[in-house]
């Protein structure tokens, strides 16, 4: 028997990374409308990971999960495509808070009675870094952040962490989470077949009710605007005008 | 009134700047308590230099075998247990910060919010995403902590001018063995500036072209006394350690110097530079996106006009 049964993997629906998106003109939101939306990069990568694992014969299944609309089932069909097993779409209209995501994922995690869960370090829009941490805590079990290396021995994983001193290298018991660095692999491409054996493939569709979670909002939007721009610069055109321009400025 | 807990980080001796950039970000609001609290095997020189900072009020000192390396898993708790009687609970947007800081909240059953670039009174922040492409205002409930990290890159150091008193504490919360720290390597820096300190960088792209091809970088920065960066594709073509990328996914740094070489300008590589002071391109391609936020762009063959600004300023 494989050393973990289920590994979980969030898929979050994200604006594409390509996308540069804007604050719309009246201020209460993204201009979203018709942008192309992907898989966001870091699940992505963790997807890949778990599949790898699996290859390995170190896990029997793969679960992708994803939190959010009907639209979303569009990036499990995709993590169906690259080779999990089945999906689980928790359908909501709310725009959820971390922490009631990381609540949310705990609870897939017992339904499912998943060892392992490896997720995206961050979300490219919502930017937080916080979910996979949040998820160790109510869950009581270790975090490996930032993964860039994960390798597992008996009931245990090691894990190098891109941390800002350089590598960092952890040992945390099973069951766990790790959380995907830029560094940890390159996903696969996806290819043709693969898409369509993946519409034969288990997507169920349940609610945060179903869950027992009950999500709530702790930080009021007060309004989004655009960052400050710098101001237009100078060009010049040799390396002796760039020194000038440098003393200028008393740079030098 | 508020009262703010820090979470001071360090390496077993050193606080780390990043500890009094939290400190700065503090005193910008009314509080009657600005509290460190310092995690260590043996915390005391650590706790000397938190005491000094400007604006600190009290150090909380807690020695204990298993903080002898910074681990979320076996610091979470302990904070925990601190954050009774404090309003905010506030660490910096490091790899250390952000590893920890969501794991406190969940303890406490409360939400965190991220880098933290400005405050308006003690509850309501402003705080970039969607790479920095836009600003979010919040506003945080009062009847419960408010824990979150500073953005690093938007706070001065506050000024080691203070005498706080310093208080030892053991820590009650049962400390899980469930994570090991094994190691930590770190192969760059060569003796230079920190990168997220520094008043001046040079960092290099994919232009430069390989690692050996990267010594132009290092030369230059030398002649600067600046501290080196790179992109994320220079990183993931192994030319530097990942510990060098700047940008959303890597450090967000502040320096009054940015010089980037051979670097596009990818949105995901600005937010990391947005509050540089003078940005310099050197690139190529007119086109480049970096020149629309440089400062001072110089459209040239990075092989030939680097080595001409290192001798220039060597002279
Ligand atoms: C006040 C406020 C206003 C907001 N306004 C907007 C807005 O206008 N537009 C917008 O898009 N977002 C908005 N958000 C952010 C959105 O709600 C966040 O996406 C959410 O808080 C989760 O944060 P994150 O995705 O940044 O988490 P992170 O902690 O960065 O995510 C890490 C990982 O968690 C997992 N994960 C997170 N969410 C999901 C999910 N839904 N399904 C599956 N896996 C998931 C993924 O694996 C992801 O890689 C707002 C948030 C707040 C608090
Ligand atoms: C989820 C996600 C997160 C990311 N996070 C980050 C991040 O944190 N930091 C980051 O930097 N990137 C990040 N990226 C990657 C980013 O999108 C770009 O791919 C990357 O920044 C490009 O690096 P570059 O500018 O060095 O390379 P390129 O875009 O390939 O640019 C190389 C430049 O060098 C110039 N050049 C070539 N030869 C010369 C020469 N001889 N002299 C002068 N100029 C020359 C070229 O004209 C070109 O402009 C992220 C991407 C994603 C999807």
């Amino acid at each position: 028997m494989a050393l973990i049964k289920t590994i979980l993997v969030p898929l979050k629906r994200v604006v594409d990374a390509n996308v540069r998106v804007r604050v719309k003109p009246d201020g209460s939101g993204m201009a979203l409308e018709g942008v192309k939306m992907s898989i966001n990069p870091f699940d992505e990568i963790a997807l890949e990971e778990a599949l790898r694992i699996r290859e390995r014969g170190e896990a029997e299944e793969i679960v992708v999960a994803s939190i959010g609309g009907q639209v979303c089932t569009q990036q499990l069909r995709g993590g169906l495509a690259m080779g999990a097993d089945r999906a689980i779409l928790v359908e909501t209209g709310q725009d959820l808070e971390p922490l009631t995501v990381a609540r949310t994922l705990l609870a897939l995690v017992q339904r499912e009675e998943s060892q392992l869960v490896i997720m995206g370090k961050q979300a490219i829009d919502g930017d937080n870094n916080q979910t996979g941490q949040m998820l160790a805590a109510l869950w009581g079990r270790p975090q490996a952040t930032f993964a860039s290396h994960l390798r597992f021995k008996g009931s245990a994983a090691t894990a190098m962490r891109e941390v800002d001193a350089g590598l960092e290298v952890i040992e945390v018991d099973l069951p766990a989470v790790v959380t995907t660095d830029l560094r940890l692999n390159e996903p696969r491409y996806t290819k043709l077949p693969d898409i369509l054996k993946a519409k034969k493939k288990p997507l169920e569709t349940v609610t945060l009710s179903d869950l027992d979670v009950e999500p709530e909002t702790q930080f009021r939007v007060l309004g989004i605007e655009p960052p400050a721009q710098r101001p237009r610069g100078v060009r010049v055109s040799s390396v002796e005008e760039l020194v000038q321009a440098l003393r200028e400025k008393e740079l030098i | 009134m508020a009262r703010v807990l820090i979470v001071a980080e360090h390496d077993g001796r050193t606080l780390n700047a990043s500890t009094a950039k939290c400190v700065s970000c503090a005193r910008t609001f009314e509080t009657s308590a600005i509290d460190i609290a310092v995690l260590a095997g043996d915390g005391a020189a650590v706790a000397a230099q938190a005491a000094a900072l400007a604006g600190v009020t009290g150090v909380i000192q807690v020695d204990h075998p298993a903080n002898e390396s910074a681990l979320a898993a076996v610091a979470a708790p302990q904070i925990s247990e601190l954050a009774g009687g404090y309003t905010h609970v506030f660490g910096p947007s490091t790899t250390f910060g952000k590893d920890l800081m969501p794991r406190v909240a969940a303890l406490l059953g409360v939400g965190q919010l991220s880098d933290i670039m400005s405050a308006e009174g003690a509850w309501r922040f402003r705080r970039p995403f969607y790479a920095g492409n836009a600003i979010l205002t919040v506003e945080a409930p009062q009847d419960r902590p408010v824990v979150a990290t500073v953005r690093t890159a938007s706070y001065q150091a506050a000024e080691p001018m203070g005498d706080a008193p310093i208080s030892e504490r053991a820590v009650d919360a049962e400390l899980p063995s469930h994570t090991r720290f094994v190691e930590i390597r770190s192969d760059s820096g060569g003796g230079r500036p920190d990168l997220q300190t520094a008043s001046r960088v040079v960092s290099g792209g994919r232009g430069v072209g390989s690692k050996e091809n990267f010594a132009i970088i290092y030369r230059l920065a030398d002649a600067l006394g600046a501290a080196v960066g790179a992109s994320r594709a220079a990183v993931d073509s192994g030319f530097v350690g990942n510990d060098m990328q700047v940008g959303q996914t890597g450090k967000i740094i502040a320096p009054q110097l940015y010089i980037a070489v051979g670097i596009s300008g990818a949105i995901q590589h600005l937010t990391g530079i947005k509050d540089a002071g003078v940005i310099v391109a050197i690139n190529t391609d007119a086109e480049a996106p970096l020149f629309e936020v440089a400062d001072i762009g110089l459209v040239a063959d990075l092989f030939t006009a680097v080595p001409e600004l290192t001798e220039a300023l060597g002279s």
